[in-house]
């Protein structure tokens, strides 16, 4: 089983190589965290922090954008682009199972991701460290945040394979995908943000809007690493919401929905008929 | 007992590769499978013939696993389609078949040996084996639809499969291909793998298979070999007499056959009365310098087999 699972991963890295998937996702990557880390470079005096935190935490915000996109870009063409080409009927008369094919894929989609995610953040990083200095905690906070940024990218993997199974056709899945990353990135925070202005500070505010926003995976992602270090929170002032709830709040969040993801992406491959 | 037995129905049949009873399939309210019973031994070569959406992919995929049944049940060997067991033992082809085309033909198949399990074959010699031996390591996009159809070719060699399902292997393949193509699959049938082609191309199979099923619309109205087939269908043969000069009339006259021309008489019996037949010609001595014997063809067969109304 274990063989089968890396035999796919293993072709459906070749695909990304060749394909130059991997080299187009680390330049976008490099070239946004860059530009994000000289731009933002400015308030490093005013707050006290080194350049590396300021830079960690324009990133954050850089990354909740991209790294979704980026995997839902990849994903959604996964079942649909195979049933369009005519080689997934082909593919399912083998004895690797679907939970496995679907694994496989998942372990090249995000082992990409991370190579993508870990060479844009870090040299960016890297950058400002060298530009503006560095300390133990700022560092940890970028390891921090290329880790968890593969994992909302995974997040979004797995979601982009429940609507590539569920689509018709690989521009229906493309479509699918284009509204997802909108909901979830975009107008999820839109929406909050009108709900807490509406509620003007009453309970909703105070109790439940922490609760709501840390369940979207990429609120979660902000969330974790805002309230992981004090300076990225200070660099970002998001500080307030993310105190309101419990340190394991966004961890567990940002673990469970990859996990939740792939059950539904298998769930609706599962009645795929190729 | 007996009524477990028959319950029981792919333990029944341990001696048959793949055993297909009563299978039908709706497509929403449409049935596009009647009651379908289909059974291929090892080492057997069956050819499914029918036209375009007479349901042969449709049943293919219903032995593959890849579309559930609306009734009866298929056994591969002994194990139910889509199961584990199954997909270990059965290879397919697929009509017009694809692959990824940023993928050579070598990975391509390593993935699939990967998949398939076992010691991983010698992936060089397969290729070699089909006429791939000079577009290995080239990508699958560069390829024409001929070498893709021969990779396709060459995945359903490896493990040593059970059944092996064979939808139009023939399309877009030239006739020299053919020859390899029915050479490869003889292999396989000789190595013990039951072979089940799907098949328009009626010339080609006639020669190539131990037994011909034929679908018209979703109902098997045939399933045997060839000449039982012709008798059945009470097709005539064809005898053509080229006589000696001037000595047609007389055959003719003799025979109760049709003078065609000065020199030759043609005479159309049925399979059971053709020795007979051809006994009498012959002792009618040197009057006769020829005889040609045309059975009847597969295209006959078929239209017969398949025509409107018939059943």
């Amino acid at each position: 089983m274990i063989r089968r699972v890396f035999a796919i991963a293993g072709a459906e890295m070749l695909i990304l190589r060749r394909n130059w998937w991997l080299v187009m996702a680390t330049g976008i990557m490099v070239a946004f965290a860059l530009a994000l880390t000289f731009a933002g470079s400015s308030p490093t005096g005013t707050l006290g922090v080194d350049m590396l935190t300021v830079s960690v935490s324009s990133m954050t915000t850089l990354a909740v954008y991209l790294a979704p996109l980026l995997a839902l870009m990849m994903a959604f063409d996964t079942i649909a682009g195979e049933r369009d080409r005519g080689t997934l009927g082909l593919l399912l008369t083998y004895p690797a199972g679907r939970g496995e094919i679907l694994m496989g894929k998942f372990l090249a989609h995000v082992g990409a991701l991370g190579i993508a995610t870990g060479i844009g953040l870090g040299s960016a990083g890297v950058v400002a460290a060298l530009a503006g200095g560095a300390g133990a905690d700022s560092v940890i906070a970028l390891i921090r945040l290329i880790v968890t940024a593969t994992l909302l990218g995974a997040v979004f993997v797995v979601l982009g394979y429940a609507l590539s199974a569920l689509a018709k056709s690989p521009a229906a899945a493309a479509g699918l995908a284009a509204g997802l990353w909108l909901v979830f990135v975009v107008l999820f925070d839109l929406g909050l943000l009108g709900a807490v202005v509406m509620d003007g500070g009453g309970v909703f505010t105070q109790k439940i809007f922490p609760w709501i926003m840390v369940a979207n995976p990429a609120d979660a992602f902000r969330v974790w690493n805002i309230a992981a270090s004090d300076g990225v929170a200070m660099a970002s002032g998001m500080g307030g919401a993310a105190q309101m709830l419990p340190v394991w709040a966004a961890p567990v969040s940002l673990l469970l929905w990859p996990v939740l993801g792939f059950g539904l992406a298998r769930a609706a491959f599962k009645r795929v008929e190729p | 007992m007996t009524d477990n037995a028959q319950n029981n129905a792919p333990g029944n049949a341990p001696d048959n590769a793949l055993t297909i009873r009563s299978v039908s399939k709706f497509r929403g309210k449409t049935q596009v499978l009647h009651d379908i019973d289909l059974c291929v031994a090892p080492g057997e070569r069956v050819a499914l013939l029918g036209h375009n959406g007479a349901g042969k992919s449709t049943l293919m995929k219903m032995i593959l696993g890849l579309t559930p049944l609306s009734g009866g049940n298929i056994a591969i060997g002994t194990a139910p389609p889509g199961s584990a067991a199954a997909r270990r033992d059965t290879a397919f082809l697929p009509e017009s078949v694809s692959f990824h085309p940023t993928l050579t033909g070598r990975e391509q198949l390593t993935l699939f040996a990967r998949l398939t399990g076992g010691r991983l074959p010698d992936i060089g010699a397969l290729l070699a084996r089909v006429g791939l031996a000079d577009a290995t390591d080239n990508r699958i996009a560069t390829y024409s639809k001929g070498m893709r159809q021969r990779l396709g070719l060459a995945q359903v060699l490896l493990g040593r499969p059970k059944v092996a399902l064979l939808d139009e292997p023939t399309s877009g393949l030239d006739p020299i291909s053919r020859q390899d193509l029915y050479t490869i699959i003889d292999e396989l049938a000789a190595q013990g793998t039951a072979v089940l082609i799907a098949s328009h191309a009626l010339t080609e199979v006639e020669a190539q298979t131990d037994r011909i099923a034929i679908l018209r619309k979703g109902v098997k109205v045939a399933d045997d070999t060839l000449s039982n087939l012709s008798r059945i269908a009470g097709l005539p043969t064809r005898l053509r007499i080229l006589a000696q000069d001037g000595q047609a009339e007389r055959i003719a006259q003799q025979t109760g056959g049709t003078r065609i021309n000065g020199a030759s008489v043609e005479i159309y019996c049925d399979a059971d009365s053709k020795m007979d037949e051809l006994r009498r010609i012959a002792a009618m001595g040197d009057v006769v310098s020829d005889i040609e014997m045309t059975p009847p063809r597969l295209e006959d067969l078929y239209r017969y087999y398949a025509r409107e109304g018939r059943i």
